[in-house]
C-alpha cells in the first residue's frame, strides 16, 4: 500500500520525474566513462611499462631490492623453479642476473647494465627479440652481446665488433671479457637506449663468476587479475623469510605514486559533477516537499502516523536514485564497451613519444562493471542521503500549519 | 454522555508579540448524535476550536475531553492514532490524496487500522453507495467534481467508525445544488446512524439545517440555540 503510493506518486509529475533520472543517469554515465577510461589508461599504461622489462612480479632474494648488488645474488633449485612454472597463474619465469658494469671500446668507457638473460623466455615475456634492429638475436650459452643502439653509437661500435666489458663480479671477484656483438636493439625510452647489454645467462653466470647464481625472476602473468593470487601461490612453495615476492607496485613506485596524482586530479572532477547532480536532486525534493505540504497536513490530520508518511517519501526518492542509476549502468555498459573494443587512439607528439617507447598509442577503456556499480552507488547514496529532508520536514510538520497554505 | 467537552479553552497567537486571541474561555459540551453548526464572523475562531477539538491543535490553556479522555495529555504519535480511531475529519478542500482512486482515498485509514480485505471491500461499498458515487468507485480525484470530492470525504471520515466527524466549512467550494445534496447526506448519515457532526459554516442554508447552533464571536460563545 505504501509501496504503491510511493510508485504512483513519482509519476505524478512525469516530466521532473524524468528530468531526475536523466540527471542521475547521466552522473553515473559520465563518472562510469571518466573512470573507466582512466582505468583502462593506467591498466594499460601498467602492463605496457611491467612488460617492457619488469614483468608484474619478481623474485629476489631477500634484501636484493633494497640494495641491488651482484653479491646478492641467489640460486634457485631446479624443482622450485618447476614448481613455480607450474601454478596456474604464472605463464612464465624469466631469470636474469644483473649488475651494473663498464664498457668500453678503444678509448670511449661507459657505465651500462649487464643483463644475463634467458634469450627465449626474455622474448616471451619482453619481446626482445623484436627489439633487434640489425643483426641478430642471443642463443644459449654463445659468447656474444646484444647492445642498444644508443650505447653502441657513443662507443662508435657496430655488429661485429668486440666490446670489452669490465666489472665486479660475485663475492669481489674480477669480472671482465671480450664479446663478439651479434646485434643491435632499439628502446623507445633514451635512458634504456643509453645503458643496456644482453648476454646469454649462462655467459653472464661465467663472466660475474656466479655459477648458477641469479639476481631476480621475473614473473610472465597474463591476466592482471592472477598477479595477487599468483605471488600468493608462489609463498607458498618458497621461504618467504629468505625470499622477497614483489609485486610490480612496489618495483615501480613512482608509477603507483603518478597514477594516484592523476586519481585526485579527478576527484576534484567527480566532486564538482556530484555537487551539481545533488543540487539537481535537491531542488526536485526541495520542490516536490512544498508543494505537497498541505497533502502531508490531511495526511497526519487524518491518521497517519510521520514514520509511515516519511518512509512514502523516502521511498519515492530512493526508487528515483535506483531508476536512475540503474538506468546509468544500462546506458554505460554499451558506450564503454565500445571504448573497450575501439580503443582511442592518440595522434600528434604524444603518440609519437609512446610510438618511440615502443607503445601502442592507443587509449582503451577499462570495461570493469565494478566501475559502473560504484559510480551507481555514489550516486544512489547522495539521494539517500538527500532524502533526509523530507523526512526532517515530515518530523516537525504541523498539519494545522501545512493546511493553513 | 459527552463525547466532547471542553473547560475554559484558550488559544492564543504570537504570545510574545501582540498577543491574538483566537479563543478565549470556550466551555462547550457536545453529545452523542448532534448535528451541530459553528457559526460566527470571519476570525472568530471556528477553524481554531474545532482544531483543538480535533487533537488537530493544543490548547494555551484549558482541558478538551473527547469520549472522556483528556486527549492534552497524549504524545503526538498517541494523538495520531487517536485522530484515526476516533475522529473523522472534512476539510475545506483538498481532502483527498489526488494519486489514490476514490475507493483508495476512502479505504486509505482503514488500511492504516490494518483491517481485513473483506472488511474494507465492504465497507467502501457501503460507504460509496450511501454518498451516492458507487459508480466512482475507480476515479481519481481530479476526474471528480468539487461536490463529489466533498462526498468522498464525507466517506472517507466515516470510514474508520469514528465517534464524531469534523467538518470545517465542508461547502465552502460547493455551488447550491452540492451543497444541498451534501447536507442531506450528512443528514440522513446523523439521523440513521446517529453519527455525530460538528461543522462550522457561513452558508446561511447550512445553518438552517442544523439542530444546535453555536455562535462564536472573538474566540467567546455568544448564543448556544438548540432546536430539537
Ligand atoms: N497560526 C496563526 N497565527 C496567528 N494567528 C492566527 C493563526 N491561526 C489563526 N489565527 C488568528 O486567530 C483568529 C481565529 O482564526 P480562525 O481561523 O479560527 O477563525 P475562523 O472563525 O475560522 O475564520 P474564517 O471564518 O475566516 O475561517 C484569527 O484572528 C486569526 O487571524
Ligand atoms: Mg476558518
Amino acid at each position: 500500500m505504501l509501496t504503491k503510493l510511493a510508485w504512483r506518486n513519482i509519476w505524478r509529475n512525469k516530466r521532473r520525474t524524468w528530468i531526475t533520472i536523466a540527471s542521475i543517469l547521466f552522473a553515473v554515465l559520465f563518472g562510469s566513462f571518466m573512470e573507466s577510461l582512466q582505468e583502462g589508461a593506467w591498466g594499460n599504461m601498467i602492463s605496457n611499462v611491467v612488460n617492457y622489462y619488469m614483468g608484474y612480479g619478481q623474485i629476489h632474494q631477500k634484501g636484493y631490492w633494497e640494495e641491488q648488488v651482484i653479491d646478492k645474488a641467489f640460486a634457485l633449485p631446479a624443482d622450485k623453479i618447476d614448481a613455480i612454472e607450474s601454478i596456474d597463474e604464472i605463464g612464465g619465469v624469466v631469470p636474469r642476473l644483473e649488475s651494473f658494469g663498464l664498457v668500453s671500446a678503444t678509448n670511449i668507457t661507459r657505465g651500462a647494465l649487464v643483463v644475463g638473460v634467458d634469450p627465449e623466455a626474455e622474448q616471451s615475456m619482453t619481446q626482445l627479440a623484436d627489439r633487434v634492429s640489425e643483426g641478430s638475436y642471443l642463443v644459449d650459452d654463445e659468447q656474444a652481446v646484444l647492445v642498444a643502439e644508443g650505447l653502441a653509437d657513443i662507443l662508435k661500435l657496430g655488429v661485429q665488433d668486440t666490446l670489452v666489458i669490465i666489472s665486479q663480479g660475485y663475492h669481489g671477484v674480477n669480472a671482465a671479457g671480450k664479446y663478439l656483438i651479434k646485434g643491435l636493439v632499439n628502446f623507445g625510452s633514451p635512458e634504456l637506449n643509453k645503458q643496456m647489454v644482453y648476454l646469454p645467462l649462462k655467459t653472464a653466470q661465467d663472466f660475474y663468476g656466479a655459477d648458477g647464481l641469479l639476481t631476480s625472476i621475473a614473473l610472465k602473468i597474463d591476466d592482471q587479475d592472477d598477479i595477487d593470487s599468483g605471488l600468493a601461490a608462489i609463498g607458498e612453495v618458497l621461504d618467504t623469510t629468505a625470499y622477497e615476492i614483489m609485486k610490480w607496485d612496489a618495483l615501480l613506485p613512482d608509477l603507483v605514486q603518478a597514477r594516484s596524482l592523476d586519481s585526485a586530479g579527478n576527484y576534484i572532477v567527480y566532486f564538482i559533477l556530484y555537487s551539481i547532480i545533488a543540487f539537481g536532486i535537491f531542488g526536485t525534493i526541495l520542490m516536490m516537499t512544498k508543494e505537497r505540504e498541505y497533502e502531508f497536513g490531511v495526511l497526519i490530520g487524518i491518521g497517519m502516523r510521520r514514520v509511515a508518511l516519511s518512509s512514502v517519501v523516502w521511498m519515492e526518492i530512493i526508487l528515483l536514485g535506483m531508476l536512475g542509476a540503474l538506468l546509468g549502468i544500462v546506458a554505460s555498459t554499451p558506450l564503454v564497451w565500445y571504448f573497450n573494443q575501439n580503443p582511442l587512439r592518440f595522434s600528434g607528439n604524444y603518440a609519437n613519444t609512446l610510438e618511440k617507447f615502443g607503445f601502442e598509442p592507443i587509449f582503451p577503456a577499462a570495461f570493469d562493471l565494478s566501475i559502473f556499480v560504484v559510480q551507481a552507488a555514489i550516486v544512489f547514496v547522495i539521494t539517500a542521503i538527500l532524502a533526509i529532508y523530507p523526512w526532517l520536514k515530515i518530523r516537525r510538520l504541523e498539519p494545522v500549519k501545512a493546511m493553513r497554505d | 454522555m459527552d463525547v466532547i467537552k471542553t473547560q475554559g479553552v484558550t488559544k492564543v497567537y504570537n504570545p510574545d508579540k501582540i498577543p491574538v486571541y483566537a479563543l478565549n474561555g470556550v466551555d462547550i459540551n457536545i453529545e452523542q448524535g448532534e448535528f451541530t453548526a459553528i457559526v460566527g464572523p470571519s476570525g472568530s475562531g471556528k477553524t481554531t476550536l474545532l482544531n483543538i477539538i480535533g487533537g488537530l491543535d493544543r490548547p494555551s490553556d484549558g482541558e478538551v475531553f473527547v469520549g472522556g479522555q483528556d486527549i492534552s495529555q497524549l504524545s503526538d504519535n498517541q494523538l495520531i492514532d487517536f485522530r484515526k480511531e476516533y475522529i473523522g475529519f472534512v476539510f475545506q478542500a483538498y481532502n483527498l490524496i489526488p494519486v489514490l482512486t476514490a475507493k483508495e482515498n476512502v479505504e486509505f485509514v482503514m488500511l492504516l487500522q490494518k483491517r481485513s480485505k473483506e472488511e474494507r471491500d465492504q465497507r467502501v461499498k457501503e460507504l460509496m453507495d450511501s454518498v451516492g458515487l458507487s459508480d466512482k468507485l475507480d476515479s481519481r480525484p481530479a476526474q471528480l467534481s468539487g461536490g463529489q470530492q466533498q462526498r468522498v470525504a464525507v466517506a472517507r471520515a466515516l470510514a474508520p467508525k469514528p465517534t464524531f466527524i469534523l467538518a470545517d466549512e465542508p461547502t465552502a467550494n460547493l455551488d447550491s445544488k452540492s451543497t444541498e445534496n451534501l447536507l442531506d447526506i450528512m443528514a440522513r448519515l446523523n439521523k440513521e446512524e446517529n453519527m455525530t457532526f460538528v461543522f462550522s459554516t457561513h452558508d446561511q442554508r447550512v445553518i438552517d439545517r442544523a439542530r444546535r447552533v453555536v455562535t462564536l464571536v472573538d474566540g467567546k460563545i455568544s448564543h448556544d440555540e438548540r432546536r430539537d
